[in-house]
């Protein structure tokens, strides 16, 4: 009889080991190639980000007119490589405003990392709140509320962007507003289309006939079940949103000088591309590394919460 | 079938009112006095009067909105530019042929390229054809488009300067090249401002297609100079995307029953990617397709203005920042429009592909 029970029983160390589905989730996450590259990226941003001011050598918007012998928009010079010794170090070279573009790259990353997750968490939250009641209440409201996120999702949503600048005047505030409201749509839908599955599913109702409210059901029932969807497709969604918005950026309406924002630094020397290349080369790679390294998390984080995804990548 | 298209048109019509009277919304609340900015800061109370009394301005808003979606649902007329002075139908009738040229050369390369690199990549699973694509797609989707564009025009146009390899970095076609509309060609007369010349006009303004049905080579040939930077810049995230679709929807069917048959009875392997597998495979790529040309209209925004491509995006891009409303409304309606419409043939080539949409 005893040893029926301690086979039946696991042992305390598996039971701790399954005891989550998070935990699980982890576990496959770091078991991803591309997440992991995606990781180490972003862990590498968020310091540089973080120690900006240990690392940059410069201030990133003072002019170094006066201060050092140096020509407009001057190219990398990097001891290194060969640059005489008696001059300074501008490893990426010198803007149009005297300034070290190492210094503002460095900076820009707070800016770029900021905006990323500043618009989705708004449009996450907002976008939540919506496709919830939506879902919850059914009905005409859910119809309406739908179809309004229709007409939004109608428009290329960097052209809505654009529009909503229009109206409410360009900027880097502005610029974000715009990117989050043109994200809230998407992730409406996702809420929505888990609230409608959920909602009728049995230990909903029961949690309802053990009179739960219904705010109670939302949050404690409901959401739960929705994160993982919503976790993958706000880390693509950011990957998108800092695009946008070095697009936005890009063509002046975001971000404005100084600002050390790497889609304005661009647009603001796109017209020296072929005297200066280094002005573009430097701030759209800094803009391709992020992006990258979201679209790897993001990928990865779908494969780990999926098995039967990465089952299939498996075979 | 049928009864499937039918009501997923029907869908679209309050999309469609919607966008009209977002646009109508979005104009409206733009900061400013469309009389001040026609006639200057200085315009008297009773000019001013008598501007509004000609524009209609004066009426309700409800009713201006009604004529608004009157004018362009009936009469496809979306006013005049305030800084042109100019139809602004016209000016869609000569750029958008602009932004059509440069979207389907940029989908064109996508599909050319990003197909055989999925398959290849599916094939020859984890070897490093398959890691350099999939790095290599990775990179593709997280390029700012206009960057590569800069730095593509940096290569091809300093670089290699004086190389057979020159390419022009800006315009659609040399300076003081003017090419000869069919029309002209083919002496059809056409009286100007009739629908049919309007009509006419629209299709020559597509340069490739006009230089190739009158036989102007050197025409097409400058075209496809200047056209080729901007479409490799414009395609890289849907080529991105599409070879990465390729290679999952390959790998899905090429475990499965009706390949491993096919291999079984003695189809030649390339008979079974080609043929067994990859028309299988196609059908989420088309989807896929589809729902990338919202990425490419973005995209054309930012590389016409890299290229000084005067399209559809470039225009409503120099309407915003000189306040041109008349161009803000009817271009945004035409590219969500187009959107709409293409969105649309999606979900009917969805439900022609899997017969458990049509029912549900």
């Amino acid at each position: 009889m005893t040893t029926n029970i301690e086979a039946v029983v696991p042992a305390p160390a598996d039971a701790l080991r399954s005891r989550s589905l998070a935990a699980l989730t982890w576990r496959r996450l770091f078991k991803q190639r591309n997440a992991i590259v995606g990781m180490a990226i972003l862990l590498f941003l968020t310091l540089v980000a973080i120690f900006a001011p240990l690392l940059a050598p410069y201030d990133p918007v003072q002019s170094l007119l006066g201060i050092e012998t140096l020509k407009e928009r001057e190219a990398p010079c990097i001891h290194m490589l060969g640059c005489p010794e008696d001059k300074p170090q501008h490893i990426m070279g010198i803007d149009a405003n005297y300034r070290d573009v190492f210094s503002r790259i460095i900076y820009g990353t707070r800016v770029s990392l900021f905006i990323g997750f500043s618009t989705i968490g708004m449009a996450v939250v907002v976008g939540a709140v919506i496709g919830a009641v939506s879902g919850y209440l059914g009905g005409w409201v859910d119809n309406l509320i739908m179809r309004l996120m229709d007409v939004v999702l109608a428009f290329p949503s960097f052209l809505l962007a654009i529009a909503i600048i229009t109206v409410i005047g360009r900027g880097l505030q502005n610029a974000l507003y715009a990117i989050a409201i043109v994200n809230i749509p998407v992730f409406a839908r996702l809420v929505r289309a888990s609230v409608l599955s959920i909602k009728e599913q049995e230990f909903v109702s029961a949690s309802r006939a053990l009179g739960a409210s219904n705010l109670r059901l939302l949050f404690v029932r409901i959401f739960p079940n929705a994160l993982p969807t919503l976790v993958v497709q706000a880390t693509l969604s950011i990957a998108a949103a800092i695009l946008e918005a070095a697009a936005l950026s890009f063509l002046g309406l975001g971000a404005q000088p100084p600002t050390p924002e790497w889609g304005t630094m661009l647009g603001s020397e796109r017209n020296q591309v072929f005297t200066a290349p280094h002005l573009v080369f430097f701030p759209g790679l800094a803009i391709m590394l992020t992006v990258l390294a979201f679209n790897l998390l993001g990928d990865g984080v779908r494969d780990a919460m999926d098995p039967r995804l990465a089952q299939v990548a498996k075979k | 079938m049928s009864k499937y298209i039918l009501r997923r048109i029907l869908l679209t019509i309050p999309v469609v009112l919607g966008i009209l009277v977002v646009t109508f919304v979005i104009a409206r609340s733009i900061p400013g006095d469309p009389c001040r900015s026609a006639l200057g800061e200085r315009a008297t109370e009773a000019a001013c009067n008598a501007f509004n009394a000609r524009m209609g301005l004066d009426k309700p808003i409800i009713v201006q909105l009604g004529i608004y979606m009157r004018e362009i649902l009936l009469k496809g007329d979306f006013g005049d530019s305030i800084r042109y002075s100019r139809p602004v139908s016209q000016m869609i009738i000569e750029r958008l042929p602009v932004t059509l040229e440069l979207g389907l050369s940029a989908l064109f390369i996508a599909i050319l390229v990003g197909v055989p690199m999925g398959v290849i990549s599916a094939v020859r699973r984890n070897s490093a054809v398959d890691v350099a694509t999939m790095v290599g797609a990775n990179i593709g989707v997280s390029m700012p488009v206009y960057w590569l564009g800069l730095m593509l025009a940096y290569v091809f146009a300093i670089l290699l300067k004086d190389t057979p390899f020159w390419l022009a970095p800006t315009g659609r076609l040399t300076a003081g090249l003017i090419p000869d509309a069919f029309y002209q060609v083919w002496g059809l007369g056409l009286t100007r401002g009739t629908t049919l010349y309007m009509l006419a006009d629209f299709v020559s303004n597509f340069v490739f297609l006009n230089a190739l049905i009158t036989g102007q080579w050197d025409v097409f040939v400058d075209a496809f100079r200047h056209m080729i930077l901007p479409a490799i810049a414009l395609s890289t995230i849907p080529l991105s995307i599409i070879a990465r679709i390729t290679r999952s929807s390959m790998l899905d069917v090429l475990g499965r029953e009706y390949v491993r048959a096919a291999r079984a009875k003695g189809v030649a392997e390339n008979l079974v990617i080609l043929k067994h597998a990859l028309r299988n495979a196609l059908l989420p790529v088309i989807t896929v397709i589809g729902i990338q040309v919202g990425t490419l209209f973005a995209g054309a925004v930012l590389t016409e203005t890299t290229f000084g491509l005067s399209g559809v995006g470039r225009a409503l891009f120099d309407a915003i920042t000189g306040r041109d409303f008349p161009i803000i409304q009817g271009f945004t309606v035409v590219v969500a429009l187009g959107y709409v419409i293409v969105n649309l043939l999606v979900d009917i080539s969805y439900a022609y592909i899997d017969p458990r949409i049509r029912l549900r």
